[in-house]
């Protein structure tokens, strides 16, 4: 029978020629089962460009590789519990104290564990660096315009990691239920009381209760450990993802195009110098740890509701939500038995306004550029002067708010008047943004006629020459292609124009609203006085050809 | 330095972007030839730099081993001083920094072999656009189309219909069950400790720092003094920090004492509250829920370490400064036959931060 005699045979061996050794061994005997090969194929070599500021995303990666390994650490030791205990450690001050099973073990782990205390700080020094990092790789993408398309969703993507950092940040520094942790969520249930209508359901069920009842810390463990952490990994995975997906962008320069990528492959040197980067940044922060202390929570005391340590701060990223509601009016609306506690409503919201104005900016830009192409060579910032000048904005308003939330601290160290500072934040928070803005238009606008000038009449070379008729000069050379490329392959939009009023048949039009806005925005980005027409190949062969002077 | 180790020719993807036209001087000049670092050419330079990299290796190691070791031999108690640093745990310190370098110099030694012993020839990849081609594009479209015709989904309009209510509404089980987490407010906001206070029932005002109760003569002029509960009907121990609800309760109940000439209030609702000058504040800031716990007894004024809201004690506690929206409560106080001090009543109006509830 054939089924028979076909069993028979030996299995169908595969085409496959065999392998040299065992690692090609191993390689195929995943290739069978994963298909390796494949996903190996384009991705191996893959090219990426080299720029000092490309790693900002990957102290980005690494911080959070390292607060995920120590957080799951101290989640060993770490009792999200607040059940009373009498303390009785080796930290001799607090003891004989009360105070909940978190802080008690916050201390064991400060004091009793070894290596625990190190753990705690790297954890605590990494999420801040973290958030950092995550804040000048955001900057670094806004001011080259790096977020245009195809990488609009990657640049939500990054938005919503920042702020589920700065959320996750809030959480982690509260668990330890010291003094200052515990003065941060009276703040939190100050703030979501202050909500209109559902404030203090809001509030009753967080805390299964009123404040603080029992049951925050653990709520809070979990959301942080789990919820948090779970959203932000699939957000990294996606956010990776897409820069494979889309290669990285690159700057201008001999070679690089909008259609390809230059730089150096994955394996090896890519590779080599990622992963050690990895290294060096946890090397660093281990040493930060070593030396340097972070919250030192024993120097707090166990939290108590009317007890409040002075200094109160809450870590850099949340400064500027302090400053929001530490200079805003304490406006109270009282109407039909109901209040409306504006002074810390109105902050509340704003909080995530000034971050949401980022997440929306690359389709506020692409709206008005009208632009639907692919982008993949950076902008030098001064050639975007109004992007750049609305960056250094938020950031002078961020910067305005910090001081605001640290303004007890200027005032003690500096010696000022605390109200004076209150009063400054409060004005500086409309004035400064605008001068800045202003400044830097004109500062980018400055750099441009600089280049302009220097692909021209080249650039100065320091040597002075005389004359025959006695005048002296400096001698400027001519730029080399290169440079003459790269100062003048950017692109300069034109502001988009309404149409004509009247259309050819002497029908009246009418332009809309958002017709008439975008004009208008249009005109503000890309405008007369708004960027400087870059030098024309007829300016520069006029020039050069000899009947140009200097 | 050898000859034959340096580069003959340029390598085949260099030099050939889009050439300089004589028409366009701004023309890209292409990628330029790569530039031999010493490391290529120079076999000494090569090998010095290999032994580098291992000593940054080896080093790791031995760092490694200090860290085992430390952890072995340093006593977790033990502090010492180390400029500028100040007193710190030694073994927190010595953990740290072998850490620090065994992590360091592997990053260290990979980053330096890439640079000088690995390739840097740039190589240009190609980008492929990430929009597919139209013809694509219009075959998933009709595939698309197909699926959808075959499940009928547009034609059945009452189908779609209820699928969408249905998974519009299922989620409303979903927030109905954090319903549980905890209780309604309902008027608890409203109230505090001391509630349960009544001319027959009065309840005295308990040093936060003594445990004792106290007297008006207790509190100097100028001073500031803090108080908590005493017994009551359902707290017949008063309020104790081993009590259960220590946390919830102090909370609303912390009171801030101060004692004021009774010529130098401004308020008289607020000296009427009062006794001989004793004037009994909620603790808790009515911004966010602060305790404030500064005084300044020239001014009267007291601060808020938050947010720094200020209040004038000696005009109601009228917010005078600052993102507070209200005066703090003021709990009306006066003396038992026996001189301590007690409240007969509850606070008029609510402690702590603002709410929609809120009325008064
Ligand atoms: S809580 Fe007192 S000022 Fe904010």
């Amino acid at each position: 029978m054939s089924s028979s005699s076909s069993a028979k045979q030996a299995a169908p061996a595969s085409t496959r020629a065999k392998p040299a050794n065992k690692a090609e061994a191993a390689a195929d005997y995943l290739d069978g089962r994963l298909g390796i090969y494949s996903l190996a194929k384009s991705n191996l070599r893959k090219i990426f460009p080299d720029h000092w500021s490309f790693m900002l995303g990957e102290i980005c990666l690494y911080t959070f590789i390292i607060i995920i390994l120590t957080g799951v650490y101290l989640t060993l030791f770490f009792k999200p519990s607040m059940g009373e205990v009498v303390y009785n450690g080796s930290y001799a001050p607090l003891n004989g104290i009360h105070m909940s099973e978190a802080y008690a073990s916050t201390l064991n782990i400060s004091f009793e564990v070894r290596g625990g205390l190190l753990i705690r700080q790297i954890h605590h020094w990494a999420a801040i660096v973290f958030v950092a990092a995550m804040f000048v790789h955001m900057m670094r993408v806004f001011f080259t315009g790096a977020f245009r398309k195809p990488r609009e969703i990657n640049w939500i993507f990054g938005f919503l990691l920042l702020f589920l950092g700065f959320f996750d940040g809030f959480l982690g520094y509260s668990l330890p239920d010291d003094l200052l942790s515990g003065t941060g969520i009276r703040f939190m249930e100050g703030a979501i009381l202050a909500v209109p209508l559902v404030g203090t359901y809001i509030s009753f069920f967080l805390f299964g209760g009123e404040f603080p009842g029992t049951d925050i810390v653990p709520r809070f463990f979990t959301i942080h450990v789990l919820l948090i952490p779970g959203i932000m990994l699939g957000l990294l995975v996606a956010h990776l993802i897409l820069v494979f997906y889309h290669k990285h962008t690159q700057w201008a320069g001999p070679g690089r195009t909008e259609k390809n990528v230059v730089g150096m492959p994955l394996m090896p040197v890519y590779m080599a110098k990622a992963g050690g980067f990895f290294f060096l940044v946890f090397g660093i922060i281990a040493a930060m740890s070593a030396i340097a202390s972070v919250n030192p929570v024993w120097a707090y005391g166990p939290y108590r509701p009317d007890q409040v340590s002075t200094d109160a701060q809450p870590d850099w990223y949340m400064g500027f939500a302090e400053g929001l509601i530490r200079v805003m009016p304490g406006w109270e609306v009282r109407a039909w038995g109901h209040t409306l506690n504006l002074g810390v409503f109105i902050p509340l919201m704003l909080f995530p306004l000034v971050l949401v104005a980022i997440a929306v900016y690359p389709f506020i830009e692409s709206w008005i550029t009208g632009d639907k192409r692919e982008h993949h060579i950076l902008d030098r910032p001064r050639n975007a002067p109004v992007r750049t000048a609305l960056g250094a904005a938020w950031i002078s308003l961020y910067l305005v708010l910090l001081s605001g939330g640290g303004n007890d601290l200027i005032a003690t160290h500096f010696h000022l008047s605390l109200n004076d500072i209150t009063y400054f934040v409060r004005a500086g928070s409309f004035i400064v943004p605008v001068i800045v803005f202003f400044v830097t238009k004109r500062w980018c606008l400055g750099l441009q006629r600089r280049d302009k000038e220097k692909v021209l009449h080249g650039r100065e070379t320091g040597v002075i020459k005389r004359l025959p008729h006695g005048e002296f000069v400096e001698v400027h050379a001519q730029l080399d292609p290169t440079a003459l490329h790269k100062l003048t392959n950017h692109e300069q939009y034109e502001p988009v124009e309404l149409p004509a009023e009247v259309d050819e048949n002497g029908v009246a039009r009418k332009a809309g609203v958002v017709a008439k806005t975008r004009a208008k925005l249009s005109e503000g980005y890309f405008g007369e006085g708004n960027q400087i027409p870059k030098a024309t190949a007829e300016e520069f062969k006029e020039i050069t050809s000899g009947h140009g002077h200097h | 330095m050898s000859d034959d180790n340096l580069p003959t020719a340029h390598d085949a993807v260099h030099g050939h972007g889009e050439a300089a036209v004589a028409e366009n001087p701004f023309a890209d000049p292409g990628l330029p030839a790569h530039e031999p670092r010493r490391t290529d050419i120079d076999e000494r330079a090569a090998k010095r730099a290999e032994r580098q990299v291992s000593l940054m290796f080896v080093v790791s190691m031995l760092a490694t081993v200090g860290f085992i070791a430390s952890y072995v031999a340093i006593d977790k108690s033990k502090i010492v001083y180390i400029f500028p640093l100040g007193h710190i745990s030694a073994l927190n310190f010595a953990l740290g920094m072998t850490l620090g370098v065994a992590l360091f110099c592997i990053g260290a030694g990979a980053v330096h072999w890439a640079r000088t012993l690995m390739s840097d020839v740039e190589l240009p990849a190609e980008r492929h656009a990430i929009e597919a081609d139209d013809e694509t594009r219009a075959d998933v479209i009709q595939q698309f189309k197909t699926g959808a015709g075959e499940s009928g989904f547009g034609r059945r309009k009452m189908i779609r219909n209820t699928l969408i209510g249905s998974m519009a509404l299922v989620p409303l089980s979903g927030v109905m069950l954090l319903r549980d987490l905890g209780p309604l407010p309902e008027k608890s906001l409203d109230s505090t400790g001391w509630k349960e206070a009544t001319p027959d029932a009065p309840i005295r005002l308990i040093n936060m720092n003594t445990n004792e109760p106290m007297k008006a003569e207790d509190i100097g002029i100028g001073s500031l003094t803090f108080a908590k509960p005493g017994p009551s009907a359902s707290r017949p121990g008063g309020l104790q920090e081993t009590d259960e609800d220590f946390q919830q309760a102090i909370a609303k109940d912390a009171l801030m004492l101060i004692r004021i000439q009774p010529d130098d209030i401004k308020d008289d609702k607020s000296k009427g509250l009062g006794f001989e000058g004793v004037l009994a504040y909620s603790k808790i800031c009515t911004h966010v829920g602060c305790p404030i716990s500064l005084y300044e007894q020239q001014t009267h004024h007291a601060l808020c370490p938050c947010h720094q809201s200020t209040f004038d004690l000696s005009d109601g506690a009228r917010v005078i400064f600052g993102p507070a929206g209200h005066p703090l409560p003021q709990l009306k106080i006066t003396t038992d036959p026996s001189g301590y001090l007690i409240a007969t009543q509850d606070f008029a109006k609510p402690v702590g931060p603002s709410f929609w509830e809120r009325s008064a």
